[in-house]
């Protein structure tokens, strides 16, 4: 009895961590590439920016905020239409992507926005006086002096991502977080709890370390 | 030649640029000073066109410096290298990046041979031929300055324009630097000009200077014509020389010697000469690119006056009586 439990306990926990990773990575993914895009926007049209334009500054920036201020829990319900236009369901580890996608976008939209605006004022004049361009600066001075910033927020990207894994489970997402919940907690079964746990937070450590490693290097 | 006519500039309500207007010649190292606040390093961003004037003129090389004529702007920008007070240094690139990134600007590549020849050669120009591939963070503020120094040369500029780049360095390195500003104006013809609240500066390298004050010009020429005796009230409370310390009975003569007058030993012939005793206040040597100029303030008894006054003109010693 207890072999059997075992063995199927490692392979619940196995399926659902590898779906975990599934949503994390892919979230990640979409929602760097998707937030970069008005951090840019943002950093460039901002009051001290290379090309301040107040209004585009401060629609984005309402924009971001009021995504931000949505309850994960409340945007994915909201969101089920949404999804079940881009991937043709609503239900499962893919469709609770784009949830997971859309609530990270204007986060990672502003730890970007504040990672490239750090960028020491004095360098960008020096370029300016040696003729360069705005697209030339944005390239080869904000972002390229921003990666180190621009990773650490990417980091605190992914662990909260983590997070919102758990609750993506609610919209049949699954992942280790949805399993601690259904197994440890509903059904009362504490090593399932125990074990989802140390697993997270074995996951966050390493991530964390890895992001410490890579932001030493790359600065 | 940069030419500069009746330019102005204000910030809001605030004009910080009042009608200044002044040349600077080719070959030469060109001194701005004056206190934070007056303009001056408005005045080299105007030059550089990193900020726009109201009105007025400013010609580089026969060309007007506009910022509306985004091209034009940017091939005079080439022709002016700039170094600043805080260095700025790209982080995350090390020296030969930095120096390189210019060039890459402007779309010419660093990694062709001549190109690499030059990035070293002006390395070692500025004595960093060691530190090649080490990143900002590793050195020491005057070998950071170094390093924007060479950044600043290599697109061949025929100026370099300096942003109180010496003011974050302290003074046995600002002597280095400006050595090496010396050596570059003298090598490669390049004119500088420097922009400084340090007298230090002005002293040891400039040519000529122009001394800003609120916005306006107050006075411009060579530094030992402009701070050995200085008129007006503006610059002497910038050399700190009010001389509220000096005493208040008998009068008080200030005596200048410049070039080889200083070595001549006026004021004890004129002791023994008059048969008077006087006091010595105040005295100060100073060096103006290896020439050395003094100034020294006695203080004599009424009665003697004239007599003091009448010895110092047959001994052509420039004074004069302050209160």
């Amino acid at each position: 009895m207890g072999i059997i439990s075992t063995t199927g306990m490692t392979k619940i926990i196995f399926d659902s961590l590898g779906q975990t990773l599934y949503m994390v990575f892919w979230s990640t993914v979409f929602s760097v590439i998707l937030g970069f895009i008005p951090a840019v926007i943002m950093t460039l049209t901002a009051p001290d920016g290379l090309h301040p334009i107040r209004w585009v500054y401060e629609v984005l920036s309402f924009i971001v905020n009021v995504f931000r201020s949505f309850p994960f829990i409340i945007l994915l319900v909201i969101l089920i239409p949404f999804t079940r236009l881009m991937v043709g369901k609503a239900i499962g580890t893919t469709a609770s992507i784009v949830p997971l996608t859309i609530s990270a976008i204007p986060f990672i939209a502003r730890v970007f926005e504040s990672s490239l605006r750090e960028t020491d004022h004095g360098v960008i004049e020096a370029a300016r006086s040696f003729g360069a361009s705005n697209l030339q600066i944005l390239l080869r001075v904000y972002v390229k002096e921003s990666i180190p910033r621009m990773l650490n927020g990417i980091v605190l990207l992914v662990i909260s991502l983590i997070g919102y894994s758990a609750m993506a489970g609610t919209v049949g997402g699954g992942g280790i977080g949805d399993i601690a919940i259904r197994y440890g907690y509903q059904q009362y079964k504490t090593d399932y709890l125990v074990v989802c746990s140390v697993i997270l937070i074995i996951f966050v450590q390493i991530i964390q370390m890895i992001g410490n490693r890579m932001y030493k290097q790359l600065s | 030649m940069i030419r500069i006519h009746n330019v102005r500039k204000s910030f809001q309500d605030l004009d910080v640029l009042k009608g200044i207007s002044f040349a600077i010649e080719d070959s030469e190292i060109f001194g701005i000073i004056g206190q934070s606040g007056a303009g001056k390093s408005t005045l080299l961003r105007c030059i550089n066109g990193l900020e726009a004037y109201d009105s007025g003129e400013i010609e580089v090389d026969g060309t007007v410096v506009s910022v509306k004529d985004k091209s034009k702007l940017k091939y005079l920008q080439k022709q002016m290298g700039m170094i600043f007070q805080g260095f700025n240094l790209l982080e995350r690139l090390d020296v030969y990046d930095n120096v390189a990134l210019p060039l890459k600007f402007w779309g010419i590549s660093p990694k062709t041979p001549e190109n690499r020849k030059k990035i070293q050669e002006l390395l070692g120009l500025v004595g960093l031929e060691d530190k090649v591939h080490a990143k900002p963070r590793e050195l020491s503020g005057g070998q950071k300055q170094r390093v924007a120094i060479a950044r600043a040369l290599v697109l061949d500029p025929r100026f370099l324009l300096c942003d109180e780049a010496t003011s974050a360095l302290d003074p046995e390195i600002t002597k280095e630097i400006l050595g090496l500003l010396q050596k570059i104006n003298r090598e490669l013809g390049i004119t500088i000009v420097i922009v400084t609240h340090q007298m230090e500066v002005v002293k040891q390298v400039c040519d000529r200077v122009a001394f800003l004050s609120d916005g306006v010009v107050l006075a411009e020429g060579k530094p030992e014509d402009l701070f050995v005796k200085p008129d007006r009230p503006e610059i002497r409370s910038f050399l700190r020389e009010e001389s509220n310390l000096l005493p208040k009975e008998g009068v008080n003569i200030q005596l200048f010697f410049s070039g080889e007058g200083s070595d001549e030993p006026v004021v004890t012939h004129m002791a023994r000469t008059l048969q008077r005793d006087f006091s010595i206040c105040w005295a100060k040597l100073e060096d103006f690119r290896e020439n050395v100029y003094g100034s020294l303030v006695i203080n004599v008894r009424k009665e003697d006056r004239e007599s003091v006054c009448a010895f110092l003109d047959e001994k052509k010693v420039a004074w004069e009586v302050i209160s």
